[in-house]
């Protein structure tokens, strides 16, 4: 196998608070092949953005790496001062966040904000920078460029300011880029159109994405490799055609059987009882135990590890015994 | 069959004009939104109509104007035969308005905090005099959380004990109080994680099959919208373009925005499907598109459609407002 672009090994993330520690993301170890585009998909409070603002090195405090590595090509970017991490980020790593309005400045031009990070990360005049905005944003459809190029966030769509974000994104053309629900504001036609862009621009620039959303459809569009996390843990991981139609997690099957498709119709949509547990109030053993439909004596004392299932990998205790995953 | 709820050309027009002072200086005009612009549709007794479009196409202010919470600026709204709005006017109001109940989107917003579950599920009961006796009162709380899986002990709580689901379910078994026919929910599910979803949605249709409840369903999400409805109307702009039957609809849908929108719709089971995304955004509503507000994103637009706004013709109970498919312009074949 070459060299993963991008290797979580390990992870660890704690908010520590006034009545204990809570553990937020725990052992949570994937790697990124260089222009594979990773899904990240749970529930509220799974982790998954958590995940994504590690790797980019935006925590906010008082949440901090605990334990484990990031490390990008190699090298280890987790434990880097925060004035090496503002030149990884942006140069090597591209962000694109949910809301296109609050990742964008309104006080500036679009042209400026993307000048400025050109400017910032590129060693270039202000005429190439000024050609270079003006081209990403050709290439991120924005019709009329040249004009676009002076006017400000607020005279933008939802839909034209996220791509105004992913031309941001890749204005420094990064190797990763972690998009953290980035058509979740958006409405479905355009939703699709900038799930489209980001698979054809991404291609092109031969960079990797980390693609984190709760939606599964979106998922399943985009993604080559999609990763399931629950209660700050990853609890099934494999090529996406595989987790969606064969998952061998109970959380998955359940997760996967509680969407309501367009093509199959259901009377009734598979239900998961429950909800996710706080963090404060993790289950011992395996954390999805209580909900679990197969649930034995075993997931109550013990955690499962991610194991090598038929063509994924999964964290239970399911996996290589003799009951099959429904 | 009669239809339990019928509504007639509804419209409704919000002035978003500048401040008077601002007009009178700055010489800007009066401006109007037409957020409905001629809606018809009925929804026969024990049915549920969904009603599906993008932000700002007009969906929730049917919605509320179903509901009462906005008086229509044009058009009729039949409940049961007698009109809604001379009735919320007179005094059979009260009456009506136990009959219909409607379910919020953002559960954390439609909830008071500083009440007890038991206060918010037994308000309608009180204000609507159906229970007079206090521990009578208990009992019937008690059993309406029971309806929707929650235990009679969650009366003492308040809503910040509970996750959006359980918040969900009290909004239900406060709608479900009044014992009321016909429910209106906006955006139940939006708000919520999908197996949270699944349990909402499965306690809606459970709710619907025992009491004989007619909704109307308000979703962006069409994938639900298959799950629950039994007919669709998909808006565009204030107006009605397609509504027809559930299965046909996604089966055979006309329209070329309904089209657009099932084409543009990610599902898990079309991994790794190639698609042509859809051209262009929702127009601003302040200046809808003359003619059919449709074409300028429109594939099969002629200069008919940029001229003549068409109007919702019936073809074989599938009913669509496209000058393309009247004119045959437009198969039925996808």
């Amino acid at each position: 196998m070459p060299q993963p672009l991008l290797e979580v090994s390990h992870l660890r993330v704690e908010f520590p608070t006034r009545r204990g520690t809570l553990l937020a993301l725990d052992d949570v170890s994937f790697a990124i092949a260089p222009g594979e585009i990773l899904g990240v998909v749970g529930e509220s409070g799974a982790g998954k953005s958590l995940t994504g603002a590690a790797i980019i090195g935006l925590l906010e405090p008082p949440g901090r790496i605990a334990a484990g590595e990031i490390r990008l090509e190699g090298e280890r970017i987790d434990n880097l001062p925060p004035e090496r991490m503002r030149a990884v980020r942006g140069r090597r790593i591209g962000a694109i966040f949910q809301d296109p309005l609050t990742s964008l400045n309104p006080l500036y031009t679009v042209g400026a904000q993307l000048v400025e990070t050109i400017q910032t990360h590129l060693p270039v005049s202000a005429t190439q920078a000024r050609e270079r905005a003006i081209a990403l944003l050709k290439e991120t459809g924005i019709p009329a460029a040249e004009q676009r190029f002076d006017h400000y966030p607020h005279q933008f769509s939802g839909g034209m300011r996220q791509r105004v974000v992913i031309a941001l994104a890749l204005a420094a053309e990064p190797q990763l880029i972690v998009a953290d629900e980035p058509t979740t504001a958006l409405d479905v036609s355009i939703q699709a159109q900038i799930i489209a862009l980001l698979k054809r621009l991404t291609r092109q620039h031969g960079a990797a994405v980390m693609l984190v959303t709760h939606d599964m459809g979106v998922i399943a569009e985009a993604c080559d490799r999609v990763a399931v996390m629950y209660a700050g843990r990853i609890v099934e991981v494999g090529p996406v055609q595989q987790v969606i139609h064969h998952p061998s997690h109970p959380y998955t099957a359940g997760l996967m059987g509680s969407i309501p498709s367009m093509n199959i119709a259901h009377e009734r949509l598979l239900q998961i009882d429950g909800a996710m547990p706080r963090l404060n109030a993790i289950p011992n053993g395996c954390a999805f135990h209580p909900r679990c439909p197969q649930v034995f004596e075993r997931c109550r004392r013990e955690r499962p590890d991610l194991m090598a299932a038929e063509a994924t990998q999964a964290a239970c205790w399911l996996v290589g015994s003799e009951q099959a995953v429904r | 069959m009669t239809a339990l709820v019928e509504v007639i050309d509804l419209a409704k027009v919000f002035d978003v004009s500048a401040p008077w002072l601002n007009r009178v200086l700055e010489h800007k005009p009066r401006q109007a939104v037409h957020a409905v612009d001629g809606v018809s549709f009925s929804i026969q007794k024990g049915r549920t109509l969904a009603l599906v479009g993008e932000s700002g196409c007009g969906k929730s202010t049917v919605a509320r104007m179903l509901v009462g919470l906005y008086s229509p600026t044009k058009g009729v709204i039949r409940f049961d035969g007698q009109d809604a709005q001379a009735t919320w006017r007179s005094n059979g109001g009260r009456a009506l308005r136990r009959r219909i109940q409607m379910i919020f989107q953002d559960p954390y917003a439609s909830l008071n905090p500083r009440w007890t579950v038991h206060d918010i599920v037994a308000e309608p009961l009180r204000e609507h005099a159906l229970v007079r006796d206090e521990s009578a009162l208990g009992d019937r709380v008690s059993a309406l959380l029971h309806q929707v899986g929650l235990a009679a002990a969650d009366r003492v709580k308040f809503p910040h004990q509970f996750s959006g689901g359980q918040r969900q379910r009290i909004s239900i078994a406060r709608a479900l109080a009044t014992q009321p026919e016909f429910l209106v929910c906006d955006e139940p599910t939006s708000a919520l994680d999908v197996s949270v979803q699944a349990q909402v949605l499965n306690i809606m249709k459970d709710l619907q099959r025992e009491r004989g409840l007619t909704y109307l369903f308000i979703s962006h999400n069409l994938a639900v919208v298959r799950h629950v409805s039994d007919e669709v109307g998909v808006m565009y702009l204030g107006r009605l373009v397609e509504w027809a039957d559930k299965d046909t609809l996604f089966r055979m849908p006309r329209h070329p925005y309904t089209r657009m929108l099932l084409d543009a719709i990610p599902d898990i089971a079309m991994t790794g499907r190639a698609r042509t995304p859809v051209q262009g955004e929702v127009p601003n509503p302040l200046s809808p598109p003359a003619g059919c507000s449709f074409h300028p994103r429109c594939p099969h637009a002629n200069e008919r459609c940029t001229r003549e706004r068409p109007a919702l013709l019936d073809f074989k109970g599938i009913r669509v407002a496209c000058h393309a498919v009247a004119e045959g312009r437009i198969g039925s074949s996808v």
